[in-house]
C-alpha cells in the first residue's frame, strides 16, 4: 500500500508527535506544529495518536492512492477534494485504489494534517518518523515531498464517518493572543520597552516556518545600557550563546521578535524576552503571514492552568471519538 | 557566584551561571547538567549544557516546576564546589585553512562584511594582532579547544580555546548573515569557533574546512554509525592544519569509509589547567601525537 505524490504543495512533510531527547546535540523535537490536529487526525482514522501524518503548509498536495484506506484532514481549513469533489474536514472518509486527493484554497489557519489509516510507514529515526528538514533527518528522505515520491502506508483499520464537531476544536481569535511568560533576558530591556512590547499589535512576517515565526510592526526595543560581557558580541541584543527554549521569543538587534517552534534552532547568541506557553504553541502553527497578533503577559500559574485546560479539551475530544 | 534560574515558559528551566564566558562557568554548567542526568528525575525530558548556562526541559504534568527548581538549587552548591575533573576525550580534526571553497563563499558575500577589502582570515588576523595569516592559523591550530556547547543545528559544536583570556581570538559576526556557508566550514564568531555540520546560512567568519563529516543522519560514516553526531559538550578538539594534498587524500579515504579521526580518552582537571595552562595542553596533545 502506498500513496503517490502527484504534486507536493508548497511545503508538505511527514510528521508525528516528535522525537524529544536529542536537543542537547541540536536535534529538535519536531513533529506536527499543531499537535492537537495531528493527534485528532490519527484518532479519526483509527491510528495511534503518534502515527505519522502529512503536514501541508498553506497549500495542499495532490496524491494518488494505490489501495483502499480511510483518511481524515484536520488543522487549518484546507478543503480536501476526492476526485474533484469536496469532502469535509475533521471527518474520516474512505478512499480506494486510483482515487486522487487534492485540496481547494486555504480558508483559515495555515497548516492541514492528513492522516491515513495505518499511518505513513517511513523508517523510525531516533524514535520518530518526523522530518527534520534542516538536518535532512527522518521523514521521507529527510526532506519535504516532491512530485513522484511514493510513501509506504502501514496496515490500518479505520472507520469512515467519524468526526469531531466544531465546539470540540480550538477556536481562533483575531488578533491572535499569544500568552507569554516574561523572563530569561527580559531584564535587558527598559521598562517602557517592556510595556510597549505587550501593548502593540504585531503582524506575522513572511518568514514563518517550522523553525520559527517572525513578527514585525512593533517598535524596536530599547536596551538597558551595559558593557557587553566577554564572549557575547557587540550588539546589545547579543548574549553568550545559550540554549533556546521551544516557544522562546528572541529579538535579534531588538527589532523583529522570532518565536521558535517545533524545529527550533537549539541555541544561539540572541537575548530572549521570555517563552510562549505550551498551550499556545498549536495556535502559532495556524497563523498565516500578515495575521495580527499580540503577546499577552502571564504568570507561571496561568501557564499551568492553560496547559491543564488544554489537556481537558483533548480528553474531551478523545472521549467523543471513542464514542 | 550563584546561578540565575528562570522559568522558560511552563516546560523549561534556564540556568545562567555567568553573563560572560569562562571555562569555570562552563564547568559549573556541565557539573549541573551531569548531576541532573545522574539524579534521573522523573519528568525531565531534555538536559542541555551550553557555554556559560544550561537548560532543563520537563513535563510539568509529571514534575511540578517549583519542585524541580528546588531540586536544581540543591545541586548548585555541590556543582560549584566540586573540583571539576572531567573524564573526556581528545579528538584530532584535520583542517584545510585558506581553502578555495570558503574563500569563494567569502568573496561572494563581501558586501556583508566589516572589511570588504580583506578576506575573513586577513581581517581576523589583523584585529587580533597577528602579523600574518600564517601566524594566526598557527595560534588557531596550536592549542586545543573545548566543545562548550553542541547545537544551533544538529551536531554543530561551539568551541572555546583553552588559552588565557588575553589570548582568546575574537571576531565579530558578519554585518548581515550570509545565505550560504559550505558544509564543514570552520567559522568564528565572538570568542567561539564553530564547525558548520550542514550547509546553510551563517554569520561567522570563515577560516577553513575539514574533510571529516561531523554529522551523518544516515549513520553510514564508520565513526558515526552509533551516534550520528561526533561531538558532545566536554569533548576536547585539536585542529591539525593540513594542505590541499592531505585534504584530498583524507577525503578519498573518507569516501571509501576507511578513515576515522584520532580519538584518545583523557581526564581534565580545571585546577591543574588553571595553574599551568600550556603544560596541561601539552600533555593532552601528547596523547594524540604519541600514538
Amino acid at each position: 500500500m502506498a500513496v503517490k505524490v502527484v504534486s507536493p504543495g508548497l511545503s508538505t512533510s511527514v510528521q508525528d508527535l516528535g522525537r524529544p531527547g536529542h536537543y542537547h546535540v541540536g536535534i529538535p523535537e519536531g513533529g506536527g506544529m499543531d499537535r492537537f490536529a495531528t493527534h485528532i487526525a490519527n484518532l479519526l482514522v483509527g491510528n495511534d495518536p503518534g502515527a505519522a501524518v502529512l503536514e501541508a503548509t498553506f497549500m495542499g498536495p495532490e496524491l494518488e492512492f494505490t489501495q483502499s484506506a480511510v483518511i481524515a484532514v484536520t488543522g487549518g481549513e484546507l478543503p480536501p477534494k476526492l476526485n474533484g469533489e469536496e469532502r469535509p474536514t475533521w471527518e474520516s472518509f474512505p478512499v480506494k485504489a486510483g482515487d486522487r486527493l487534492s485540496f481547494g484554497f486555504l480558508k483559515g489557519g495555515a497548516r492541514a494534517y492528513l492522516a491515513i489509516s495505518g499511518g505513513i510507514d517511513v523508517p523510525v529515526v531516533l524514535g520518530s518518523r518526523s522530518t527534520y528538514i534542516l538536518g535532512a533527518l527522518g521523514g521521507h528522505q529527510g526532506r519535504t515531498l516532491k512530485a513522484g515520491d511514493e510513501l509506504p502506508i502501514g496496515e490500518g483499520s479505520g472507520k469512515a464517518g467519524l468526526s469531531l464537531p466544531a465546539h470540540l476544536r480550538r477556536a481562533r481569535n483575531s488578533p491572535a493572543e499569544l500568552r507569554m511568560l516574561p523572563g530569561l533576558y527580559w531584564h535587558r530591556i527598559t521598562e517602557a520597552a517592556g510595556s510597549r512590547f505587550f501593548e502593540e499589535t504585531w503582524k506575522v512576517a513572511p518568514e514563518a516556518d517550522r523553525i520559527g515565526y517572525r513578527f514585525r510592526g512593533g517598535t524596536p526595543l530599547e536596551f538597558v545600557e551595559r558593557e557587553q560581557p566577554f564572549g557575547a558580541g557587540s550588539d546589545p541584543s547579543n548574549i553568550v550563546d545559550a540554549c533556546y527554549p521551544y516557544g522562546s521569543v528572541q529579538v535579534p538587534s531588538g527589532t523583529e521578535p522570532i518565536v521558535l517552534h517545533r524545529d527550533a534552532v537549539s541555541g544561539g547568541g540572541y537575548m530572549m524576552l521570555g517563552v510562549v506557553i505550551s498551550a499556545d504553541m498549536d495556535l502559532i502553527a495556524q497563523l498565516q503571514p500578515h495575521t495580527p497578533a499580540r503577546f499577552v503577559s502571564v504568570t507561571l500559574e496561568d501557564a499551568l492552568a492553560a496547559r491543564a485546560e488544554q489537556g481537558v479539551a483533548l480528553a474531551r475530544a478523545e472521549a467523543h471519538l471513542a464514542g | 557566584m550563584s546561578i540565575r534560574f528562570n522559568f522558560g515558559g511552563d516546560e523549561h528551566i534556564f540556568g545562567e551561571v555567568s553573563e560572560e564566558m569562562s571555562l569555570t562557568s562552563f564547568f559549573t554548567g556541565l557539573s549541573m547538567t551531569n548531576a541532573v542526568r545522574t539524579a534521573g528525575i522523573r519528568g525531565v525530558t531534555e538536559i542541555c549544557p551550553a557555554n556559560a548556562s544550561f537548560q532543563i526541559r520537563f513535563n510539568p504534568d509529571i514534575v511540578k516546576p517549583q519542585d524541580l527548581l528546588r531540586e536544581l538549587k540543591s545541586m548548585e552548591e555541590a556543582a560549584s564546589k566540586a573540583d571539576p575533573v572531567l573524564k573526556t576525550r581528545i579528538i584530532e580534526l584535520p583542517v584545510y585553512f585558506q581553502d578555495p571553497w570558503t574563500r569563494e563563499t567569502c568573496l561572494r558575500f563581501r558586501e556583508r562584511h566589516q572589511d570588504p577589502s580583506s578576506t575573513d582570515l586577513e581581517y581576523s588576523a589583523r584585529i587580533n594582532g597577528y602579523a600574518t595569516v600564517e601566524e594566526f592559523i598557527a595560534a588557531y591550530s596550536g592549542q586545543p579547544w573545548f566543545v562548550s556547547m553542541v547545537g544551533f543545528v544538529a551536531g554543530l559544536p561551539f568551541l572555546y580555546q583553552m588559552v588565557e583570556r588575553k589570548k582568546q581570538i575574537q571576531a565579530p559576526k558578519y554585518l548581515r548573515p550570509r545565505t550560504d556557508t559550505p558544509k564543514l566550514t570552520i567559522g568564528h564568531g565572538g570568542c567561539f569557533a564553530a564547525i558548520y555540520s550542514v550547509r546553510g546560512a551563517g554569520g561567522y567568519q570563515m577560516y577553513g574546512i575539514t574533510p571529516a563529516p561531523i554529522y551523518d543522519p544516515a549513520m553510514k560514516v564508520r565513526y558515526l554509525s552509533d551516534d550520528m553526531c561526533l561531538f558532545k559538550p566536554g569533548d576536547i578538539v585539536k585542529f591539525k592544519a593540513i594542505g590541499r594534498d592531505d585534504y584530498d587524500a583524507t577525503l578519498e579515504e573518507i569516501e571509501a569509509n576507511r578513515w576515522q579521526p584520532t580519538v584518545r580518552e583523557c581526564s581534565f582537571s580545571l585546577k591543574d589547567f588553571n595553574s599551568d595552562i600550556y603544560g596541561t595542553n601539552a600533555k593532552l596533545m601528547e596523547l594524540i601525537n604519541g600514538r
